[in-house]
């Protein structure tokens, strides 16, 4: 029969119609401002600068390296390397970005940033909007609008963020056994030392007392 | 075929003389059947096409040539941005492109996970590609949104996986960038058990529907030996008979596997096209239960790859695979150095383009929108 076909597809559209007054399947949109979906774990969109401690210009985990600079795709980031040096979260003391900037109008959101930093210092944000009357300067966001909190971390991406955490601190563990081990070496090299400069003035003063010379002129020059 | 036979299809003759004279339309480039900016200079006699020039370039982004001077990873962010419907069939071919020359391995779960969003993309990309068609043949909005409600829950999917819904940049040469979230898995499989619904629900829309078969059936016939001749590929190829798939054909990835039927039509017209495009979503929901069901535990990274510092060794490959819109390829030429030589992309929405003039010839003005939008074109992967 003509026209069945086009029934059967009324018949569908019915259903569905019908069906949104009572399924929440068949009813899939929300009213954005007023209802929102729960944000997704993983979720990325621009990046952003963690920073340990309380002072974000101070805690900064950036090094200055530029490797993020040098491998973004569309070449958002812009850094200047800081002159002098100040310590990092194992007490190194390391560069600084003088200047750290990323243009959003840029910046594509691959992530790469993040995958190629060997310090952990970029993340990904999940903060979307971003909407400003300023075209310029507005999107151009630089180390102070970019730096946040290892907690604010820890509080959008909660799964890669306690990875990343576990390896900073099984990190700062090693350096700090390492600093330990090389601590208690000096000491028992310097223990050593003194030992075998005892034993050796001891030496000396047997030696001297048997060929009877003067023992002043060594012992200066030890 | 149905209809008044192929005497239809060919171009009148044009009696200058007698005073006939064409009428030249340019539809584009910001036609709402565009799927872009796109323009087609179409010259009328009547209601019939007479001559019909394609012309693109408006969203040309100088991809290859950007490519050329980046490392190797930073094209596959841009990869991305070629089919924008398919960034993860577009990931993978560029990604299987680098393996080959490079020599690399992946590991086990890596390929299943690629055969799972591959095959997710196509479900999305087949559901969409449906919808632009039937929205262009009139029915506005229902079959569409229909599609993009099941589109939606396959984007969350990729969203909780790689942290973007369109943009995932996913893959990895040797492998994937992450490992699935918790929980993924699951929902991911309800997701898939409820598209056999949701295909059948829009079959019983459309594949029975009396207009749909009206303005489908006879137009916009392509024949297969023109159709192997222009390189055409995908499933406006499939629809006239030719049986080329390159799941099927190169054997990438793992897809020996699994067990699936590649669907072939008759006529090639649009119907057929459409009717593929149904059938080759219940093909992908099969190997999407295989795959889910099969998935094993274990590494999803090369060892050997690195983010930075990646330089293959001097030699090319091509590395192809079946994407929703046809055979998508990457050849790529190395000379040692951090960023490739040469870098080219088979488009195949490009390819799949050149054959427009010879399905319009002779058919009416209005049809060329629908013969247009039964091609799946993505302009973003046309012009590069």
């Amino acid at each position: 029969m003509l026209g069945e076909g086009i029934l059967k597809g009324l018949a569908e559209t019915a259903k569905n119609f019908a069906g949104s007054f009572v399924s929440e399947e068949r009813l899939t949109t929300v009213e954005y401002p007023e209802v929102r979906l729960p944000q997704i774990e993983n979720t990325r969109d621009f990046p952003f600068l963690v920073y340990d401690g309380n002072d974000p210009m101070a805690g900064l985990r950036c090094v200055s390296c530029q490797i993020c600079e040098k491998e973004c795709p569309p070449k958002c980031i812009y850094i200047i390397k800081s002159t002098d040096k100040k310590p990092d979260y194992v007490g190194k003391p390391q560069f600084y970005p003088a200047r750290f900037d990323i243009d959003v109008s840029v910046c594509m959101s691959c992530q790469i940033c993040v995958e190629v930093c060997p310090f952990d210092a970029i993340k990904m944000n999940t903060e979307f909007e971003l909407s400003t009357d300023d075209r310029f300067g507005g999107l151009i966001l630089d180390k102070h609008k970019l730096a946040k909190s290892n907690e604010y971390y820890q509080h959008i991406h909660p799964t890669e963020a306690a990875e990343v955490d576990g390896r900073l601190a099984e990190e700062k563990a090693k350096v700090e056994a390492k600093a330990k081990a090389a601590a208690e070496a000096a000491a028992a090299k310097a223990a050593a030392a003194k030992a075998a400069e005892g034993a050796a003035k001891a030496a000396d003063r047997a030696a001297d007392g048997a060929s009877g010379q003067p023992s002043g002129a060594r012992e200066g020059r030890a | 075929m149905s209809g008044t036979g192929i005497q239809s299809f060919l171009p009148p003759v044009i009696d200058v003389e007698a005073g006939e004279e064409l009428l030249e339309v340019a539809m584009g480039p910001h036609h709402p059947s565009t799927h872009g900016v796109f323009r087609m200079d179409v010259a009328l006699d009547g209601e019939r096409v007479v001559r019909l020039k394609p012309v693109f370039g408006y969203l040309h982004r100088n991809h290859e040539k950007i490519a050329e001077k980046t490392t190797y990873l930073a094209s596959m962010p841009y990869t991305d941005r070629l089919d924008y419907f398919c960034s993860m069939t577009n990931n993978w071919a560029y990604a299987l492109a680098v393996e080959k020359l490079a020599g690399m391995e992946v590991p086990e779960r890596a390929e299943y996970l690629r055969v799972i969003t591959a095959e997710l993309t196509r479900v999305q990309n087949h559901a969409s590609a449906i919808g632009f068609l039937l929205q262009e043949m009139g029915a506005s909005g229902t079959p569409l949104m229909y599609a993009f409600r099941e589109r939606e829950k396959i984007l969350d999917l990729f969203e909780a996986l790689s942290g973007s819904r369109m943009m995932c940049n996913y893959m990895r040469f040797g492998g994937c960038r992450v490992d699935l979230p918790a929980g993924w898995l699951d929902r991911a499989k309800l997701v898939v058990a409820g598209l056999p619904r949701f295909i059948d629900e829009i079959e019983a829309l459309l594949t029975s529907n009396e207009i749909l078969m009206a303005r489908s059936q006879g137009v916009g016939v392509l024949r297969p030996e023109l159709a192997v001749n222009a390189g055409v590929t995908g499933v406006m190829l499939r629809a006239t008979g030719v049986n080329y798939d390159v799941r099927k054909v190169d054997h990438y990835g793992i897809y020996d596997r699994f067990s699936f039927r590649v669907p072939l039509g008759d006529h090639g017209d649009i119907y057929d096209r459409y009717m593929l495009r149904v059938l080759e979503m219940r093909e992908s929901v099969k190997i999407l239960e295989q795959a889910m069901a099969q998935i094993p535990e274990g590494p999803i990274l090369d060892p050997k790859s690195k983010p930075r510092g990646f330089r293959p060794k001097p030699g090319e490959a091509y590395g192809r695979i079946e994407a929703p819109k046809g055979e998508l390829g990457f050849y790529l030429i190395s000379d040692g150095s951090g960023n490739p030589y040469r870098y080219r992309v088979r488009p195949p929405s490009l390819i799949n383009l050149t054959i427009l003039e010879d399905m319009c010839l002779g058919q009416n003005v209005a049809d060329v929108v629908l013969i247009f939008g039964s091609v799946d074109i993505v302009l973003g992967e046309v012009d590069r």
